[in-house]
C-alpha cells in the first residue's frame, strides 16, 4: 500500500522544500543584489534588502578597471580544454576498465580515488617547484594539464560507471553483426553512452570552472582566469563589497546559464547509479 | 553451407580449466543442444564456437577453414543471447538492418530481407518501435530476425527462452523448431532445460564439468545413456537409481528405471511403499513413493485417472527388461 499523503503535509513539504532551496540560494541572491548597490549602501547596517537605489556603476567600473574578456576566455580555455582532454584520456581507460577488467582493476580504481584523498596544498610546494623549473608558471596550457590531472580521477570513475550500465552482451551482439571496433564505439556504445559522457563533461566543466587554490597560486597575468578576476577585488584597497559582488556575479555568471540549461544532465550524471 | 568441427580444444580461465581438450563434430543442417547442468562450460563452449572468448589450445573449423584466429564477424554466425541483445536506441528495423549495414549489402537488398523476416516473425507492425517497447516474446523474435537477416552458416542461440514465461517459452520453442525446418540450417543451442533439449535437438551434447558426458540423438540419450550422469540428467520425471542389493540381484553396481517403466498397483507388486506426494497434471500423475528398505523415495508416471493420495498404500513393479545397469565407475554395461 502506497503511503497515504495529506495535503496538509504536501503543502507543508513543499514550504519546507522551498525555505530550504532559498536558504542554499540566498548567499548568490544576496551577492547579486548587492552587485546593484553603491558601495555605501553596500554596508549598510541593518541591511538593505531590496530598497536601494539601483545602480550599475559596479559593473561599468569593472568593466574599466580588468580586462574581463581575458579573464573569462582564460576561463573557458582551461576548464573546457581540461575537461576535454580529461574525456579523452578517461574514454579508454574507462572502457578497458569496465568491459576488459583485469585483476587489478579495482585497486587501480580506488587508488585513482586515494589521490583526491590528499590535501591540494600538501603538493602545492612540488608543482610550484616543478612549474618554475619548467618555465611553466602562469601558463595557460600547463594549467589545464593540472586541472586535468587533478580531476581525471572523477571523470574516469564517473565514465566507468555509465559503461559499467551498458550490458556486455549487446557489445558482443554488434561483434557478432560484424561490427569493427571502431564501429562497436561509433555505432553502439557512445549513443548508449552519450548521457553519461554528457553529464560527465558538463560535471567536469563546472569543476574546473570553480576551481580555486590550483588556478590562484599558479597564475598571475597571462593565463589568470575568473577566479583570480574575483580575488582582484578583495584585498590590497580595502574590501569594496559592491565592486566585488559585480565581479563575483559577472565570473559565476556563464556557469549559472549553463548550469540552468543543463540541470536535468546533471541531476541525472550526479545520482546515477543512486536512483535507478 | 554449415559445418562445424572442433578438434582438442581446451578452455582455461587463468589456473582454472573449465573446458579440458575436447573434440566434437556438427554437420551441416544439424540441430545440436549443448544440455548440462548450470556452470558445465556449455555457454562457454558456445561463446568459443562463436569467437567471443579465445581458445587455450585446439582448433575450431568452419565449413573446413580454420576459424580459430578468426574474430566473431568474420566466421559467419549470428547469434541470439539470452538477454536479447538489442540495441536499445536503434528502433526495430535499424535492429534488423544493422548486421547488414556492417556488411555494406545495398539498401534495396537489405528492405527486401528485412520485409521478408519481420513477415515471418510477425513483426511488421513493430518495425518503427524501440526494443524498450515490446514485450519479451517480440524482443526475442527482433533478435531471432537480426540473426536470419544475415544468412549465417550457423545460428547460435545461448538460453534463449530463459528470460521468458512458460506459456511464451512454449511458443517460442515451436517457433524455433519451425524455424530450422524451413531454413534447414545449423544450429547450435544452449540451455539447461533438457526438455528444450529434446524436443529441439536433432543430436544433444551433454555436458558435465567442460566434459561431454555423451553426444547422441533424443531418443539414443534417453533409450542408452552412457553413463549415471546421463541417465539422471536426461528424462523428465528424472529415472530413478538404485544401489545396494536391488542394484547387486541385477547384477550392477546401480540400476536405473524410469518413472514411466514401473507398474502401480492398490493390491500387489514387487515393492511395497506408500505415496508421499501426488502431482496431478490432468493427463499424468507422478507419484513419489517411499519404498520399504530403500532409502531415496521413488518416482512414479502413472496414468491420471488413478486416484492416490498421500499414505495410501501403494504397490510397485517395475519392467525387469527396462532397467538400465552401471558398473561402480557409473558406466552403462549391458
Amino acid at each position: 500500500m502506497a503511503r497515504a499523503v495529506t495535503n496538509q503535509r504536501k503543502a507543508l513539504n513543499t514550504v519546507i522544500a522551498w525555505s530550504i532551496g532559498f536558504l542554499i540560494f540566498f548567499p548568490i541572491l544576496w551577492t547579486i543584489l548587492t552587485s546593484f548597490k553603491t558601495e555605501a549602501d553596500a554596508i549598510a547596517n541593518p541591511p538593505i534588502f531590496l530598497g536601494f537605489d539601483w545602480t550599475l556603476e559596479n559593473y561599468a567600473e569593472v568593466m574599466d578597471r580588468s580586462n574581463y574578456a581575458r579573464f573569462l576566455s582564460n576561463s573557458i580555455l582551461i576548464a573546457g580544454g581540461s575537461t576535454i582532454l580529461g574525456i579523452i584520456i578517461a574514454i579508454p581507460a574507462a572502457w578497458s576498465m569496465a568491459f576488459v577488467p583485469s585483476r587489478r582493476t579495482k585497486d587501480i580504481l580506488l587508488w585513482m580515488l586515494s589521490t583526491k584523498m590528499l590535501p591540494a596544498v600538501g603538493v602545492l610546494y612540488p608543482i610550484y617547484l616543478l612549474c618554475i623549473q619548467l618555465g611553466v608558471l602562469d601558463n595557460r596550457f600547463a594549467l589545464v594539464v593540472i586541472l586535468m590531472l587533478i580531476n581525471l580521477p572523477i571523470i574516469v570513475w564517473m565514465l566507468y560507471t555509465y559503461f559499467r550500465e551498458i550490458p556486455g552482451e549487446i557489445l558482443e551482439a554488434s561483434r557478432m553483426d560484424g561490427a569493427s571496433l571502431k564501429e562497436e564505439i561509433l555505432y553502439v556504445l557512445t549513443p548508449m553512452a552519450v548521457p553519461g559522457i554528457a553529464s560527465t563533461l558538463l560535471l567536469n566543466f563546472i569543476l574546473a570552472w570553480n576551481e580555486a587554490f590550483w588556478t590562484l597560486n599558479l597564475t598571475s597575468v597571462d593565463a589568470a582566469p575568473l577566479t583570480a578576476f574575483i580575488a582582484s577585488y578583495s584585498s590590497p584597497e580595502g574590501l569594496f563589497f559592491a565592486k566585488l559582488s559585480a565581479a563575483s556575479t559577472m565570473a559565476i555568471a556563464p556557469i549559472l546559464i549553463l548550469g540552468w540549461f543543463s540541470q536535468k544532465q546533471l541531476v541525472r550524471g550526479l545520482t546515477f547509479g543512486a536512483v535507478k | 553451407m554449415g559445418q562445424i568441427t572442433l578438434q582438442q580444444v581446451r578452455k582455461a580461465f587463468g589456473d582454472v580449466e573449465v573446458i579440458p581438450p575436447l573434440d566434437l563434430n556438427i554437420n551441416d543442417g544439424e540441430f545440436v543442444v549443448f544440455v548440462g547442468p548450470s556452470g558445465c562450460g556449455k555457454s562457454t563452449l558456445l561463446r568459443l564456437i562463436a569467437g567471443l572468448e579465445d581458445v587455450s589450445g585446439g582448433m575450431i573449423s568452419i565449413d573446413g577453414n580454420d576459424a580459430t584466429a578468426l574474430p566473431p564477424a568474420k566466421r559467419g554466425l549470428a547469434m541470439v543471447f539470452q538477454s536479447y541483445a538489442l540495441y536499445p536506441h536503434m528502433t526495430v528495423r535499424k535492429n534488423i538492418a544493422f548486421p547488414m549495414r556492417m556488411a555494406g549489402m545495398d539498401q534495396a537488398e537489405q528492405d527486401r530481407r528485412i520485409e521478408g523476416a519481420a513477415k515471418a516473425l510477425n513483426l511488421t507492425d513493430y518495425l518503427d518501435r524501440r526494443p524498450g517497447q515490446l514485450s519479451g516474446g517480440q524482443r526475442q523474435r527482433v533478435a531471432i530476425g537480426r540473426a536470419i537477416v544475415r544468412e549465417p552458416s550457423a545460428f547460435l542461440f545461448d538460453e534463449p527462452l530463459s528470460n521468458l514465461d512458460a506459456a511464451l517459452r512454449h511458443g517460442m520453442r515451436l517457433e524455433i523448431a519451425e524455424l530450422h525446418k524451413r531454413l534447414d540450417t545449423t544450429m547450435i543451442y544452449v540451455t539447461h532445460d533438457q526438455i528444450e533439449a529434446m524436443t529441439l535437438a536433432d543430436k544433444i551434447v551433454v555436458l558435465q564439468a567442460g566434459v561431454i558426458e555423451q553426444v547422441g540423438s533424443p531418443m539414443e540419450l534417453y533409450n542408452s545413456p552412457r553413463n549415471v550422469f546421463v541417465a539422471g540428467f536426461i528424462g523428465s520425471p528424472k529415472m530413478n537409481l538404485l544401489t545396494g542389493t536391488e542394484a547387486s540381484n541385477r547384477g550392477a553396481h546401480t540400476v536405473g528405471i524410469r518413472p514411466e517403466h514401473i507398474d502401480v498397483s492398490a493390491t500387489e507388486g514387487t515393492w511395497k511403499g506408500t505415496v508421499g506426494v501426488a502431482e496431478h497434471l490432468g493427463s499424468d500423475t507422478f507419484f513419489h513413493v517411499h519404498v520399504e528398505g530403500m532409502q531415496e523415495p521413488m518416482t512414479i508416471r502413472a496414468s491420471g485417472d488413478l486416484t492416490m493420495s498421500h499414505g495410501d498404500t501403494i504397490y510397485l513393479t517395475p519392467d525387469e527388461q527396462r532397467f538400465h545397469k552401471f558398473d561402480n565407475a557409473g558406466l552403462r554395461v549391458e
